[in-house]
């Protein structure tokens, strides 16, 4: 294995760097998400343009990485294997944004804010962990 | 408009962020993934780098203009709890949040990535709606 002991320094770096953008965005806020959720109410379009300049800068980064043979520190790039729109993506998705815009939290913002030590963040990372491990357990084993 | 500007560059670097981390390391930057690796105990030390870089990020801020990013949850306890629940829950399903499909998926033009994002983007737009009573 190539550069093992790099990987963590490169992930917090990486990682640093996505929370400090979350905090500049405003994404860290839930009164903003859902501002920017409630097209039919007092809509906040600010939340586009961090999607905006997420995914310009990650597009023209793709460029770069297509020509690359494998990364830097790896010994080869873990693209997603699963390329069809199925149901669990969809039905997924669907209960993702419910919970989305009913906190005004997704993972991002919600493990960043857990700095301020805010109560209700702790509850919703809390409860986050408990549904995820809640599906590991019980419906992944079902279906595989 | 001077706050839309200091959005657009949040979120650029935040395509930075996952730049980096696909160009060095090889892997999508999905919170929800990269969680969930932690609490599956796979590949921990990286993945809990990447959390405690996220957590980091906050910090750096405070340090860089001395003041917290501003975050006020206005949901009650019960909400915010069940808020999490499918949070979690439909992350894990859907194989993704708002970074891994919403940045990354969306950069590589992923059928399966702009399908989730179309999904949580109309669910999220109801749940809103429902909070604000539209459907009373």
């Amino acid at each position: 294995m190539r550069h093992t002991r790099l990987r963590p320094v490169a992930a917090l770096a990486a990682g640093t760097l996505f929370g400090f953008g979350l905090a500049l965005s405003g994404m860290l806020d839930p009164v903003r998400v859902q501002g920017f959720l409630d097209v039919f109410g007092a809509w906040d379009p600010s939340l586009a343009f961090v999607l905006g300049g997420a995914v310009a800068v990650a597009m023209a980064g793709m460029a770069s990485i297509r020509r690359m043979s494998r990364p830097l520190l790896a010994d080869r790039f873990h693209w997603p294997v699963n390329t069809r729109i199925d149901a669990p993506l969809v039905v997924g998705s669907a209960i993702f944004g419910l919970g989305w815009g009913l906190g005004g939290f997704c993972p991002g913002p919600a493990m960043a804010s857990l700095s301020l030590g805010l109560t209700p963040t702790l509850a919703f990372v809390a409860f986050m962990l408990a549904g995820m491990v809640a599906h590991d357990r019980f419906l992944l084993g079902r279906l595989s | 408009m001077t706050s839309y500007l200091v959005s657009l560059l949040g979120g650029a670097l935040i395509g930075l962020s996952c730049v980096i981390l696909l160009m060095l390391n090889g892997r999508i930057a999905g919170v929800s993934g990269i969680v969930g690796k932690v609490v599956q105990g796979i590949d921990v030390w990286t993945n809990a780098a990447f959390v405690a870089g996220l957590l980091l990020g906050p910090v750096v801020y405070f340090a860089a203009f001395h003041h917290w990013p501003t975050v006020t949850v206005t949901a009650s306890l019960p909400l915010i709890m069940l808020a999490g629940l499918l949070v979690g829950f439909g992350s894990r399903m859907g194989s993704g949040c708002t970074s891994g499909h919403g940045v990354m998926g969306l950069a590589r033009l992923s059928p399966r990535s702009i399908a989730a994002v179309l999904t949580f983007l109309a669910s999220g737009i109801a749940a809103v709606a429902l909070l604000r009573g539209a459907f009373l």
